[in-house]
């Protein structure tokens, strides 16, 4: 684990979508899928994002632009430079000697991209199946197309896939084909219903959440989902333990602590 | 085998053991305060909440380092309104609950802890010593005999519970303030808050790590500084002392306590040895209490002294 953050310089840049870019770096971090690293830019800020990429010592993290600090990051050239700390919290429990199935939303399917290539290898030695399912607004915001064949996509405009939501893919999915466990990552109220079909069905079922971080290491309470430290107990959650956390696709906590209807 | 109660009276307030979640670690949600209850502590403190909602400073607001931790979070609160609704039926927690409460001025602490009125605290802690948040602490004078008196003596017209002043390390004079703080009515001394502020510099990017680029220190940096305090301040003060500052094991507490605290506080112990650092604690306690025959918590208390 990295403590305090390392400077590191940008490799590479990839335009996932018009709005997603993938800024790799090279990094020795023992980065296990479903964990996150702070990213710190100098005198702006610093914010948590996933690992979307590991190739040996060659690291991804995929970028949505939607604020000041993703603004900054997205004007970022080759050869910039980053700090990186972590890799901080639990991620998912791989049981890859079955049939899963990844659900990602938006810019959720980036936490899922390294998942996906670990039960990728476990797909290779004939020890199970991976089922994508990747929901988004609309075609232009799908990711990871050329990364990831036979994904099942779906799109609120119908642009790309059905459309529809990736809760109205996966439950269609589940009269069909049966599944051990199913992992997600996206919106909450997404991921709550998610984990509600799931528990019909006594499905196996994992989900990163998401809340705003500061420390990252489980000290200042800023990302509380009902006593769970999503920074380090979680991000990753299972079923049971997102049953016993009520603020789970309810509360959410802004930056001054106040627990607020999500 | 002799039987080690670990139990302390804390300004008239019950606890089972003498661990207290320091204020600004954990307590920023009831169901956090009950987790680390769950965990061992003897008593919790919510974060420190003010009139208005903050945001504090922008990340990175902790980091760590060899010897402690480094932080300037800059008082992130939602308000005293809606800490007012968060905080309800602290009975749920399961040990006494202390509310940490800052201002800009006397006025503020006295709405702040009227706000916080109608929910069940233990007692009011006013920390007049943060090192790192415009406004506040050290940074609006609030260090000063004069400015502790006055502060002191208007939360102790407005409530009946014990009052807490915590104290900054930095001052040499702190005895003095603690007498203030005394004479003003307050019923403990909370010693100390973080010390600094300190610096840490990322020597690549050439700047300091910490958005406010200074902020208090904390952990096994600040532990002897806090021990050298608590035990000047044993001999200063007549009312009990909360020792705070770099405690993570018993034997860590074991020094504190003998130097003269009544009870201890713990909070970037959590960051080294995880959110169950009370119960850990309180086992190490009861052990060295045992091999080296004390029964009681009290006889513990200031034996460091001649």
């Amino acid at each position: 684990m990295i403590e305090q953050p390392t400077m590191v310089k940008i490799c590479g840049i990839l335009e996932e979508s018009p709005g997603v870019k993938t800024f790799f770096f090279k990094l020795n971090l023992n980065f296990e899928p479903g964990q996150f690293v702070m990213v710190w830019i100098p005198l702006l800020d610093e914010k948590p994002f996933t690992v979307s990429y590991i190739q040996d010592d060659l690291l991804g993290i995929s970028v949505l632009k939607k604020g000041g600090f993703t603004n900054a990051l997205h004007s970022k050239k080759i050869g910039d430079t980053l700090g990186i700390r972590g890799p901080y919290g639990r991620g998912f429990s791989l049981k890859s000697d079955f049939n899963s199935c990844v659900v990602g939303g938006g810019i959720g399917m980036a936490s899922l991209a390294t998942l996906v290539d670990r039960l990728n290898l476990a797909v290779e030695e004939h020890l199970g199946n991976v089922t994508i399912i990747q929901g988004a607004r609309t075609a232009a915001e799908i990711v990871y197309q050329n990364r990831f064949r036979d994904m099942k996509l779906c799109t609120e405009d119908g642009t790309a896939g059905i459309k529809g939501t990736t809760v109205d893919l996966l439950r269609d999915l589940l009269e069909k084909q049966r599944f051990r466990k199913v992992y997600a990552c996206g919106p909450e109220r997404m991921l709550y219903k998610v984990v509600e079909l799931c528990k019909g069905r006594g499905i196996e079922c994992e989900v990163s959440l998401e809340r705003y971080i500061k420390c990252g290491f489980g000290v200042c309470g800023q990302c509380d989902c009902s006593g769970q430290r999503v920074c380090i107990d979680g991000p990753v959650f299972n079923r049971e333990e997102l049953s016993r956390m009520e603020d789970f696709g309810k509360i959410i906590i802004t930056k001054t602590g106040e627990r607020i209807i999500h | 085998m002799s039987k080690i109660n670990l139990s302390v009276n804390l300004c008239g307030i019950q606890l089972t053991n003498p661990t207290i979640l320091a204020s600004g670690i954990l307590g920023t949600t009831k169901a956090l305060l009950k987790r680390v209850a769950e965990n061992g502590a003897g008593a919790v403190t919510i974060k420190s909440i003010s009139v208005e909602p903050r945001e504090g400073h922008k990340n990175p607001t902790v980091i760590t380092f060899e010897a402690g931790m480094l932080n300037a979070v800059g008082y992130s609160n939602p308000g005293v309104d809606a800490a007012a609704r968060e905080f309800t039926n602290l009975q749920d927690v399961g040990v006494p609950v202390i509310a940490s409460v800052i201002g800009t001025q006397k006025e503020d602490f006295v709405r702040v802890v009227e706000g916080l009125s109608v929910q069940k605290f233990s007692a009011i802690e006013i920390p007049l010593s943060c090192p790192h948040t415009p406004g506040f602490g050290l940074l609006a004078g609030q260090g000063t005999p004069q400015a502790t008196f006055d502060i002191t003596s208007a939360v102790r017209k407005t409530t009946k519970l014990p009052v807490f002043v915590k104290l900054s390390p930095n001052i040499p004079e702190i005895c003095t303030i603690a007498k203030a703080a005394e004479d003003a009515g307050a019923d403990a001394i909370t010693a100390v808050n973080s010390m600094g502020p300190g610096m840490i510099i990322n020597i690549e990017a050439q700047k300091p790590i910490l958005s406010f680029k200074v902020g208090g220190v904390t952990g096994d940096a600040l532990r002897p500084i806090a021990v050298r305090c608590v035990y000047d301040l044993y001999k200063a003060v007549k009312i009990p002392i909360i020792g705070v500052g770099g405690i993570s094991t018993g034997r860590h507490a074991i020094e504190m306590m003998m130097a003269g605290a009544s009870a201890i506080g713990i909070g970037t112990g959590v960051y080294f040895r995880g959110i169950d650092v009370f119960v850990k604690v309180c086992e190490e306690i009861r052990l060295w209490m045992q091999e080296n025959g004390f029964g009681t918590i009290k006889s513990i208390v200031g034996a460091a002294h001649d």
